[in-house]
């Protein structure tokens, strides 16, 4: 099996509020990421897909067909919005990294038809960065 | 039907620290021949990076796995704090019986903060150096070592 893994940024803004929780709870929970105006993050997404490379083409999937995807998947929808307001698929969900990250696993996974989406590790700044794959021990989220 | 997924965070930290590769168990003969330069009495040092990996399920309310502002003053108090700007063989406790390989730090590292309370310890990635890189999840590799 190999691992082809491709890379895409996109820029976002993103706040972090629970309606649930009183507003000093907010605070202490989200400490800055709570600030109501927002801020934002240049994201790096590394998708990986993994499977055997086609005997006539060699690959395990046409990286132009990828970055297709990611193109309409991701960017089109992520790049240079606000988050919590401009992404239905995170409405009602705080766009943490973990959620932001399985998120845009949902919205891979069924586009990829040549090889298995394998891994989406999506880093919101060079100091961290969130991994989601699939869970093969059904004990996830 | 939705896959289950499984998700995970990695932070990265950075600390500096000296370092000597020497143990009492070798001769000086051997100690030079096995650590090569890493074995000069003075020491040497590097700026350690340390990727810190929590998995576990995604906590509803705060859509994370590990709050950062738990993580970062644990990692800081447990680590951080204890390896930075220090000489690894005389100021961390476990390198006065361990040569502090950073394969040795790896699992000492892993050791301190396996009891994060909020969340599962997954990996402690080094890198000594942007060329070498050292990882450890708690488990042995079950072979034989060859003898040095
Ligand atoms: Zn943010």
């Amino acid at each position: 099996m190999i691992r082809v893994t491709r890379k895409l940024e996109f820029s976002a803004a993103h706040y972090y509020h629970n309606p649930n929780f009183s507003a000093e709870e907010n605070r202490r929970i989200f400490g800055k990421c709570n600030n109501p105006h927002g801020h934002g993050h240049n994201y790096v997404l590394e998708v990986t897909v993994a499977g055997d490379p086609d005997p006539a083409t060699g690959m395990v999937l046409d990286l132009k067909e990828l970055k297709d995807i990611l193109q309409r998947e991701v960017s089109d929808r992520m790049d240079h919005r606000h988050l919590n307001y401009e992404v239905p698929e995170l409405a009602g969900k705080i766009p943490t990294c973990e959620n932001i990250a399985a998120v845009i696993w949902r919205l891979l996974e069924p586009k990829i038809t040549t090889g298995k989406l394998d891994r989406v590790r999506l880093y919101e700044s060079p100091d961290l960065f969130a991994d989601c794959t699939a869970d093969s021990n059904g004990s996830g989220t | 039907m939705n896959r289950p997924l499984k998700l995970s965070l990695t932070r990265r930290y950075h600390f500096a620290a000296s370092h000597r590769l020497h143990s009492p168990a070798f001769s000086p003969e051997e100690n030079l021949r096995l650590y090569g330069k890493c074995s000069n009495p003075y020491g040497h040092g590097h700026n350690y990076v340390v990727d810190v990996t929590i998995g576990g399920p995604v906590d509803a309310e705060t859509g994370m796995v590990a709050n950062l502002g738990e993580l970062d003053p644990f990692v800081e108090r447990e680590v951080v704090e204890a390896f930075d700007h220090k000489f690894l063989n005389e100021e961390v406790a476990e390198f006065r019986s361990a040569v502090p390989t950073t394969e040795n730090v790896c699992r000492e590292i892993f050791r301190r903060l396996k009891h994060f309370p909020s969340a599962r310890l997954e990996r402690v990635r080094i890198e000594e150096t942007s060329k070498n890189s050292f990882e450890f999840t708690g488990e042995s590799a079950g072979v034989e070592q060859r003898k040095p």
